[in-house]
């Protein structure tokens, strides 16, 4: 293993998120408050709990998730677009590195920065409603889990894109619509029983779900299944990139 | 003598069809500067970035060290510096993170004194915490041999080393390339500059269409293709060359002030002496003599023109 190589990228690329800090962490507090100020307090007050738990509570979890996992994807799928963009790839294929160790670096780089971003947004958070944490390890592994594999996920469309249209493509035209209709803002059991059956192919649910369980103790989906489908995505995702790194798939000429 | 890179038969047809190197083989020895030169679009980039491990050869192989570059590819990638043909680097950077990152990258631990010694080497010292895009072009050229060197590689690529830079930084980066010959550094280099090949390799390549023309020792080259001219400056002018002279093929030259001749080094009888009695006997009188010699560049453009 070339672990300095694995630094020296992580280094890297986090150096680039320090440089840009304001523009990375100022801006989800911003959008994080205006969702707590629109959906928590002025509509939240007129809402009902769900089971039990206050609604501006309720979508603390569901925001957490859905600034995690766009920012994850965005980060790391431009962390690898674009070195290949400006042509900086070729000393990292010129260089003594495993597709393994670049995966390393660039995904544990992104998944670092999407985590810092969570954590800010949870704090933030505790400006504008209570809120307690009932298995505070279950969150963290949650938290993780979410921010690694959504990575990888960046990074495989970050290899895959051609261009920054097509870098955008993805985030905007699949993740936007299943992050929101995964349940951020409510409870997948609000819906028509039609509509519930649908939720249950996006993968977002069980994510949403489990984090909202290690929060509150409750859920849509078991916990169990919540964590099958996390690690089924990882799978799927490590897979690919496998597949993408033995087939020199759009990198090397 | 081992060969420290042995190239064998290697191909690459480019997906678009472009066939950029065909059947290549040759030996790079150990501790040598071979230059390589060719035409635009001859190859040598793609010939080098095979090498290198940023494009697969389509078929043939290469070996480093005595390692195969696909199969123990960590191997041989890290003995190997390359500076690249493009000023490519990430502008937002300082030239210091950049060259941390490189050293990293290798697999090499953080050594700030080496690093120290690199940068003053380049006169880049100054520069360090300045980021890239603030940077001239010479120096960003510097910044990609600070690089290049920073993980103390014992083959180094220099692909156009010296395009777009002053004659004073040219020269610079000559003598530091001599020094790392000392230290045993196998360079190999590309360049549209002949007298560059002139100056510092001890064998020349010469690439066309992907393919190996003439592979020689420098001065060898010099020898086997080059003319030398002989100037014969006259007393006093003539108008014609005289007909007992005709069998030498002189032209005349500085309207009829002098006389001019050509012949082949390495043969045995130049003709010189025989000349001279001629022009004697034919009553001509000589100021002065003068000699030339054919530089790599007429031999190269001979060359490629065939
Ligand atoms: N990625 C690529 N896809 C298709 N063709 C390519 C690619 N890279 C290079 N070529 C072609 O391969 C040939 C050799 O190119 P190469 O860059 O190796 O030449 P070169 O000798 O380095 O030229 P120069 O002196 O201009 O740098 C050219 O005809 C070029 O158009
Ligand atoms: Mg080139």
């Amino acid at each position: 293993m070339n672990f300095e190589a694995i630094k020296a990228i992580y280094i890297f690329e986090m150096t680039r998120t320090f440089r840009t800090l304001l523009q990375s962490l100022v801006s989800p507090v911003i959008s994080t408050s205006l969702y707590f100020i629109v959906f928590g307090t002025a509509i939240g007050s007129r809402m009902e709990d769900i089971s039990e738990v206050p609604y501006g509570a309720f979508i603390v979890p569901g925001l957490i998730m859905l600034t995690v996992l766009t920012q994850s994807i965005s980060n790391a799928a431009f962390g690898i677009y674009f070195p290949k963009f400006i042509g900086t790839i070729n000393e990292i294929l010129s260089a003594p590195v495993s597709a393994f160790e670049i995966v390393i670096g660039y995904v544990g780089a992104a998944a670092t920065k999407s985590m810092m971003i969570g954590i800010i947004i949870f704090i933030t958070a505790h400006f504008f409603v209570e809120i307690s944490v009932e298995h505070p390890v279950w969150m963290v592994v949650f938290l993780v889990l979410t921010c690694v594999s959504f990575s990888l996920f960046g990074f495989i469309i970050g290899i895959w894109a051609k261009n920054f249209e097509q870098l955008n493509l993805i985030p905007m035209l699949v993740i936007t619509p299943l992050v929101f209709l995964g349940g951020s803002f409510y409870s997948i059991s609000m819906l028509p029983e039609f509509w519930q059956k649908v939720s249950f192919f996006n993968p977002v649910v069980y994510l949403i779900s489990g984090f909202r369980w290690s929060f509150f103790g409750s859920s849509d989906v078991a916990i169990e299944v919540s964590i099958m489908a996390i690690l089924l995505f990882s799978s799927f995702c490590l897979y690919t990139i496998y597949q993408i790194f033995k087939f020199g798939y759009k990198i090397k000429q | 003598m081992n060969p420290i890179i042995s190239i064998k038969n290697i191909n690459k047809t480019f997906s678009t069809g472009e066939e950029a190197v065909k059947d290549f083989s040759l030996d790079i020895m150990k501790g040598e500067i071979l230059a390589l030169l060719g035409p635009n679009g001859a190859g040598k980039t793609t010939l080098i970035s095979m090498i290198c491990g940023i494009i697969e050869p389509s078929s043939g192989s290469v070996s480093v060290n005595g390692f195969d570059v696909v199969k123990d590819y960590k191997k041989t990638r890290s003995i190997i510096g390359l500076v690249p043909q493009e000023l490519v680097l990430e502008s937002f950077e300082t030239a210091m993170n950049t060259i941390q990152f490189s050293r990293g990258l290798f697999g090499k631990k953080r050594d700030h004194e080496f690093i120290k010694k690199i940068l003053t080497q380049l006169s880049l010292w100054d520069k360090r915490n300045t980021t890239i895009m603030e940077l001239s072009g010479g120096m960003k050229r510097r910044v990609l041999i600070a690089k290049a060197l920073s993980h103390e590689p014992s083959i180094l690529f220099l692909d156009e080393p010296t395009a777009g830079v002053d004659v004073e930084l040219r020269k610079d980066m000559w003598a530091i390339i001599k020094n790392l010959k000392k230290q045993g550094v196998t360079i190999i280099l590309t360049t549209h500059y002949i007298e560059e090949a002139e100056e510092i390799a001890d064998r020349v390549g010469i690439i066309n269409k992907g393919e190996l023309l003439v592979i020689e020792e420098k001065r060898n080259l010099l020898n086997k293709m080059g003319t030398k001219t002989l100037t014969i400056e006259l007393n006093s002018k003539i108008k014609s060359i005289p007909n007992s002279l005709s069998s030498y093929n002189l032209q005349l030259a500085s309207k009829g002030m002098s006389i001019t001749y050509n012949y082949k080094k390495q043969e045995e009888k130049t003709g010189i002496t025989s000349l001279l009695v001629d022009l004697k006997k034919a009553g001509i009188t000589l100021k002065d003599l003068d000699t030339n010699q054919t530089s790599l560049e007429e031999i190269f453009v001979d060359i490629v023109r065939k």
